[in-house]
């Protein structure tokens, strides 16, 4: 017991010191899981990152599970991911609970203005980031202008049959030649 | 309320199963739902992760947290709040469970090339999309409601599409480019209130 809370007020503090999330959290778990914990190598930190990417959902949660699973089995993963979680749950219920109120002046939708000016600034470039690991060759920014156009031209269609296809479409696309192996892990690490 | 509590889950549950790529792909799912369910529009997204972006948590964890309070405002504080938590246990379900299982073989997982080659096609069509949405959060950051696509240039915001271009271009300059997001949000945020945008 003193262990699955131990994982929970680990991750509790990880999560809360993480702003943003990747590479930023990657440095903090170093620290506490590697340095201070020693519940994994470097070499295994940067497996369960790299696996966290190329799984689906968070990568800070899927990093939890995965050090909490290895140390405790599945209950241990649940302490872990609530662990990481538990932070944002409540500041950001209060920061939506205090924002709705406060929408009503209107210095703050002046406030509100500005930032969404920055949010469209940084996420040109986030997705421009993305763009830079995604296009290896060719068909890559095919892939991307298309599905770029479908999103417009198909505006509710759920993304999860997107995913669905690119998949299928990279195995088709990739199927016999095997040309991506594990280079795709190896190059996280070089990061 | 127990059937919108439901609905949430079951909406960040597929979320969590298919937003490959961390917290930031995330947000075509968002946009797919604002347009989906009446519970949050997509203007709001904006500010949504401009919160998520500048306050301590993993982005797409913030992000579910904040859409499932706005879904269950409606039911109050509480209702809130509870809609909160269903979000984002809804969201990081999939992992757990999903991860527990390659735990157990995850050398196999890595060095499988199937998986590996269908991240070659998904990592690119992630991006698109997410660029999709990108166009959209411009369009409402330097853009006044109910714009025209053919005149466009009428509609234009003056000041906040200045203060985008200025951010824009200040973010690329190699020594500023690694300062923290936050950073940007808190000095738009204070143009904003100056320059009464």
């Amino acid at each position: 017991m003193k262990e699955l809370w131990d994982l929970f007020f680990t991750f509790a503090k990880i999560g809360t010191f993480t702003f943003g999330g990747g590479l930023a959290m990657l440095s903090l778990l170093q620290r506490e899981i590697v340095e201070n914990k020693k519940w994994a190598t470097d070499e295994e930190l940067l497996d369960y990152y790299a696996i966290g990417q190329c799984t689906p959902g968070i990568i800070a949660v899927n990093t939890a599970t995965f050090i909490g699973t290895k140390k405790r089995g599945a209950i241990g993963g649940i302490a872990a991911t609530l662990g990481v979680i538990m932070p944002s749950i409540i500041i950001i219920t209060a920061i939506a609970a205090v924002l709705n109120m406060f929408l009503e002046y209107e210095i703050v939708g002046h406030v509100l203005a500005g930032i969404r000016a920055a949010v469209a600034a940084l996420t040109i470039n986030a997705v421009t980031v993305l763009g830079k690991k995604a296009f290896v060759d060719k068909i890559t920014p095919c892939i991307a202008i298309v599905t770029f156009a479908l999103s417009f031209i198909f505006p509710s269609m759920s993304p999860v049959w997107i995913i669905i296809a690119a998949s299928l479409l990279g195995i088709v696309l990739k199927g016999g030649r095997g040309l991506c192996k594990s280079g795709q892990v190896k190059g996280n690490k070089e990061q | 309320m127990f059937e919108t509590l439901g609905i949430l889950f079951y909406e960040f549950f597929k979320i969590g199963l298919f937003a490959i790529g961390g917290g930031l792909a995330t947000i075509p799912f968002l946009k797919n739902l604002a347009d989906a369910r009446p519970w949050f529009d997509a203007s709001m997204l904006s500010d949504m992760i401009a919160i998520s972006e500048s306050t301590p948590g993993p982005i797409g964890v913030n992000m579910a947290t904040y859409s499932g309070f706005m879904a269950g405002r409606q039911f109050g504080l509480w209702g809130g709040i509870s809609g909160a938590f269903v979000a984002t246990i809804g969201l990081v379900t999939p992992s757990v469970i999903i991860i527990y299982f390659v735990s157990k073989a995850y050398r196999k997982f890595k060095e499988n090339p199937l998986v590996n080659n269908a991240f070659y096609a998904v990592r690119p069509a992630v991006c698109g999309m997410i660029a999709a949405v990108v166009v959209s959060i411009v369009a409402s950051a330097v853009l006044k409601d109910g714009y025209v696509v053919k005149e466009l240039y009428r509609y234009i915001n003056i000041k906040p599409a200045v203060l985008f271009l200025i951010l824009l271009a200040i973010m690329n300059i190699p020594k500023l480019k690694k300062l923290h997001p936050v950073v940007f949000i808190l000095f738009a945020g204070v143009c904003g209130a100056l320059f009464s945008m």
